[in-house]
């Protein structure tokens, strides 16, 4: 499957779909929290089992998404409104 | 996947889609996207452009604050040499708080060159796509059916749709961060232009006195003041060091004897 790390690429990850539900997981719990250090741990962690597991995408490959992630450095304040209101794509 | 990331990418395939229902024809849906994605990169450039020009500003700011923090030093060594230990410490205060500012200043300008930085990344990667959407585009039109066509373009529109899309989010952020940092600039450039900053530098009352008394030291007596400063330059710490207490019999061996060491400047320092 093919994640993109929102500001930074595409990768292209296989059979990992469990490890990457567990790990968002984490982060969505964080951010239920309003746990700052844990949401950062776990974001962070989320990004780097990408980066480390998947194979960037060549940049001139036209391939959409299969999961997309926010940018690296989210804020906490950030990751809630994704959930609770607009979002962070602009119209 | 719900979390994150899955909200995440709804909402980015929403706008993808809209983004591609636009045109009904095959032909035409290439068309469109192909010229939407070059609007895209213009407003990516322009919007490195701004992050450039919000940069040029604090620098600029940068360099007057620098050369306050020269002028207050400068004034709290000829407080110092003249005994005015008051004013000194005024001086010092300003430089202070100069120096503060300067060091946010500093931090502001070098989150604008990561923001800088990322953009130019996000304009290449975006580049390289819309490149390789102008290529595939020609092959679809000549080369497949119509059926087939539908099926290619949305797959390659998507793809560029979607770095679309995340250089959108990338601009967001730096026009948020820009803005932040350009009211934060008004702010400094409104206490400048309100004479506040050579006086900002000069907080609470009777900040002109110090100003002027400042100037009469340097005035009245110009080659003293020069040597004092040599002095001030020779020993600064110790002078500035002094408890207020001991200002006062300081400016009167300085004034007593410009041209030679002061005596009874000298026991204090060595008390």
């Amino acid at each position: 499957m093919i994640v993109r790390v929102s500001g930074e690429g595409q990768y292209r990850l296989d059979h990992t779909n469990g490890e990457l539900h567990q790990l968002d997981n984490a982060v969505v719990s964080a951010v239920e929290a309003g746990d700052e250090g844990g949401f950062r741990s776990a974001y962070d962690a989320l990004l780097a089992f990408v980066r480390s597991s998947g194979e960037p995408l060549a940049e001139d490959e036209l391939t959409g998404s299969d999961l997309i992630l926010p940018p690296p450095d989210l804020s906490l304040e950030e990751a809630a409104r994704e959930f609770h209101g607009e979002g962070l794509i602009p119209d | 996947m719900a979390g994150l990331t899955g909200r995440m990418s709804t909402v980015v395939k929403a706008k993808v889609s809209k983004l591609l229902d636009r045109a009904e024809d095959p032909a035409e849906t290439l068309d469109y996207s192909y010229s939407k994605q070059l609007e895209q990169l213009q407003n990516v450039k322009k919007g490195i452009a701004d992050v450039v020009t919000a940069k040029k500003r604090l620098q600029m700011q940068e360099s007057t604050l620098q050369q306050q923090v020269v002028k207050l030093d400068t004034q709290a060594r000829q407080a110092v040499a003249g005994g005015k230990e008051d004013l000194a410490r005024m001086a010092l205060e300003r430089k202070n708080v100069a120096q503060t500012e300067l060091q946010s200043l500093d931090t502001q300008v070098a989150e604008l060159e990561a923001q800088q930085q990322k953009l130019t990344d996000s304009e290449q990667k975006l580049r390289a796509k819309i490149e390789a959407f102008r290529t595939k585009k020609e092959v679809i039109k000549a080369q497949y059916s119509a059926a087939e066509a539908q099926v290619r373009i949305s797959e390659a529109a998507t793809g560029v749709g979607e770095e679309m899309a995340d250089v959108g989010l990338a601009m967001q952020r730096a026009v948020d961060k820009t803005e932040n940092m350009k009211a934060r600039a008004d702010a400094v450039q409104e206490l400048e232009t309100a004479g506040a900053f050579d006086d900002i530098t000069a907080i609470g009352p009777g900040e002109d006195d110090i100003d002027k008394q400042l100037k009469e030291l340097s005035s009245t007596s110009a080659v003293d003041d020069e040597l004092a400063k040599m002095k001030g330059e020779l020993g600064p710490g110790g002078a500035a060091a002094s408890p207020p207490g001991l200002g006062a019999g300081g400016a009167g061996d300085a004034q007593g004897s410009p041209a030679e060491p002061p005596p009874a400047s000298s026991e204090e320092h060595s008390s």
